[in-house]
């Protein structure tokens, strides 16, 4: 162990003589840092910390925008493993969380049941969900399932506005809260620890995944998809796999959204939401775990930072989406290929 | 109306609509076939073909061309030359430098130009929808109780007119020989001294230029543009191209004509309706997808090494 430890050691210390850049030798000097596994959870263990305390000493606003970002932790986490880890380009995951929301806020409302059992109906729904649109498509070429993908968002959403039950245009209002052991979910400091420990869940079964038998095959496949498949990998199995865990993260956050919301419309789950997301896994590192929860952030924060910007702003996101697939397609914070 | 007549009545609106989304399909299935990607500003550049003829009519409307015929066919001239440019702008700045790159890191660029096309547009025109004024009459002849504008008549010849020429072009000259001989192979054509860089501008040119045609006529036919009007003819025109069978030429346009055709019958099923017309179209993709995946036209196709 410890000979391995100094072996990374060195390794890392010729990179960072090789490297001028003095921001690129600090990185390294910290990732030397972090092979430490104390300095590492002790480092994990106060910022877990500082984030429990977060909502108790600070404003409303800024718990707020913590639990957007907490969200879309989960949403972004969710895409990376069908954009990241499987290589496939999904456009309309919005719809995801649309069939999450949906069947939380149509069975709570039409039929009264209690919201911690939607949960598992809702993951069904997305797994039905993720077979009808994977299954056609992933037996074909993958980059049909961005197209499809991408109609299949739309209709959702019109399907959402013409249909009865889901309250057509005007969309589900009053989805009643529920309790946690007695406690009812009321405040935003209730669905901010609801948010982080769905984020801190997401994150760790997304590490789990990676590192995973089915990480490995993922991995595989987007480097080499003929190398893979003659290693055995049953490339559309496990692509549909990756489909199909990608659209239960979606879900499942769509349904904490319902009742955190209360109310939710066709018009919550535009195309638009869906290109953020991706924005967000694309602008941190496809792939790269820590690259995409500071995507996340960067995407939550920017926009309320630059408040002026208003329809700017998917324009902008546009420009950063083709800058950075051309110049940096590995994110800001790459994977490292070792 | 008897049911004769609403047959006649949704046969032509099918042709007209099959003949947009043929000629958006087009673009995408040449595309798709010179470079392997699903170019999704295509659908946007129909609807900046659309803008921009409406602002050279608008131009040729004060001047002596007028905005009838003349200065319809004159603009639409101008603005397939003008869209074309801006494919192949389009092509050198997002496509080209990712050609050797992961495929997943083109169809990523490829959605980024479609946002910077369709927001610009969005910012430019502040959200809103913008009349399409022409100086056409609105004359017309009547077959039973349908009646069928002059307009309505003459955007479907143009349409077939324009993709008889394309259909000249890929088969007959030099330039689409090339064309097809990249979509087979790319690396041999470069050693066979075929001017690969030149012919996918090419590709994209024509392929723009069409979608651009297609915007106008849409322009034309209702009236009115909207910066959002690309996103749904977008995705049809995608499920046109794959009906016919993606990468081939013909099969866009029978595929198009088809969708039409399927879509405007389906909205007389009373249960679907024209309010559910788009989940029908999709609902064939996904058919076609499961059922025929190459396509009407398409032959089996084992993917190269």
């Amino acid at each position: 162990m410890k000979e391995k430890q100094t072996c990374l050691q060195s390794a890392s210390a010729q990179t960072a003589i090789k490297r001028k850049n003095p921001l690129a030798q600090l990185i390294d000097r910290l990732y030397v840092l972090f092979d430490d596994k104390k300095v590492r959870y002790g480092v994990l263990a106060v910022a877990v910390a500082a984030l429990i305390y977060l909502p108790i000493n600070s404003s409303m606003y800024i718990t707020e925008v913590m639990t957007t970002f907490w969200f879309n932790v989960v949403v972004c986490l969710g895409l990376n493993i069908i954009v990241g880890f499987a290589g496939l380009l999904s456009l309309g995951y919005a719809a995801f969380f649309a069939v999450g929301a949906y069947t939380t806020g149509i069975l709570i409302l039409h039929y009264g049941i209690s919201f911690w059992l939607t949960l598992p109906v809702s993951v069904v729904m997305a797994i039905i969900a993720g077979l009808a649109i994977g299954a056609p498509t992933l037996k074909l070429r993958s980059d049909y399932l961005a197209i499809v993908t991408l109609g299949f968002g739309e209709i959702i959403r019109l399907a959402a506005r013409n249909m009865e039950i889901t309250g057509r245009a005007t969309g589900l209002v009053g989805i009643s809260r529920p309790s946690f052991f007695g406690i009812a979910m009321l405040r935003i400091d209730h669905f901010y620890y609801s948010f982080l420990v769905l984020a801190i869940l997401a994150i760790f079964v997304s590490y789990r995944l990676q590192d995973s038998r089915l990480g490995r095959a993922w991995k595989c496949i987007r480097e080499d998809e003929d190398a893979a498949e003659a290693m055995g990998i049953n490339v559309v199995a496990v692509r549909l796999l990756a489909f199909i865990i990608g659209s239960v993260f979606g879900a499942l956050a769509g349904s904490f959204m319902a009742i955190k919301m209360t109310a939710i419309s066709p018009e919550s789950f535009l195309f638009t939401q869906s290109v953020m997301i991706l924005l967000a896994v694309v602008l941190g590192g496809m792939g790269k775990i820590p690259g995409v929860i500071l995507g996340a952030f960067v995407v939550v924060i920017f926009p309320e930072v630059f408040r002026g910007i208003g329809m700017y702003r998917m324009l902008i996101f546009g420009v950063v989406l083709l800058a950075l697939m051309i110049y940096r397609p590995q994110g800001l914070w790459p994977e490292r290929n070792t | 109306m008897s049911l004769q007549e609403i047959v006649i009545q949704q046969l032509f609106n099918g042709l007209l609509l099959g003949s947009f989304y043929g000629l958006v399909a087009l673009g995408y299935s040449m595309v798709y076939g010179i470079i392997r990607l699903l170019n999704f500003a295509h659908a946007d550049i129909y609807m900046v073909g659309g803008f921009c003829s409406l602002s050279l009519l608008t131009f040729f409307g004060g001047t002596f061309i007028g905005n009838g015929w003349l200065g319809i066919i004159v603009s639409m001239f101008i603005t397939m030359i003008i869209v074309g440019l801006l494919g192949v702008v389009i092509e050198r700045v997002a496509y080209k430098p990712l050609r050797e790159a992961p495929r997943l890191s083109l169809l990523i660029s490829a959605l980024g130009v479609s946002m910077i096309l369709y927001n610009s547009a969005m910012v430019v025109t502040s959200g809103e929808y913008r009349p399409y004024k022409t100086g056409l009459s609105y004359e017309g002849f009547s077959i039973g109780s349908v009646f069928i504008t002059h307009t309505q008549a003459i955007l479907i010849v143009a349409a077939v007119i324009l993709m008889l020429i394309l259909h000249l072009f890929i088969t007959r000259t030099m330039y689409g020989k090339a064309m097809r001989a990249i979509s087979m192979d790319r690396d041999c054509c470069r050693l066979m001294g075929v001017n690969v860089n030149k012919i996918i501008a090419l590709t994209f040119f024509v392929g723009t230029a069409l979608a651009a045609s297609a915007g106008m006529m849409a322009g034309v036919y209702y009236g009115s543009l909207h910066f959002y009007m690309g996103f749904v003819i977008g995705i049809k025109a995608f499920t046109a191209a794959v009906i016919g069978g993606i990468g081939i030429i013909p099969g866009a346009m029978l595929g198009g004509l088809m969708l039409g055709l399927l879509e405007s019958f389906g909205t007389q099923i009373p249960f679907i309706g024209s309010a559910w017309k788009d989940v029908f179209s999709f609902i064939i993709l996904i058919l076609i997808l499961i059922f025929k995946p190459t396509g009407l036209l398409g032959k089996k196709e084992s993917e190269r090494m």
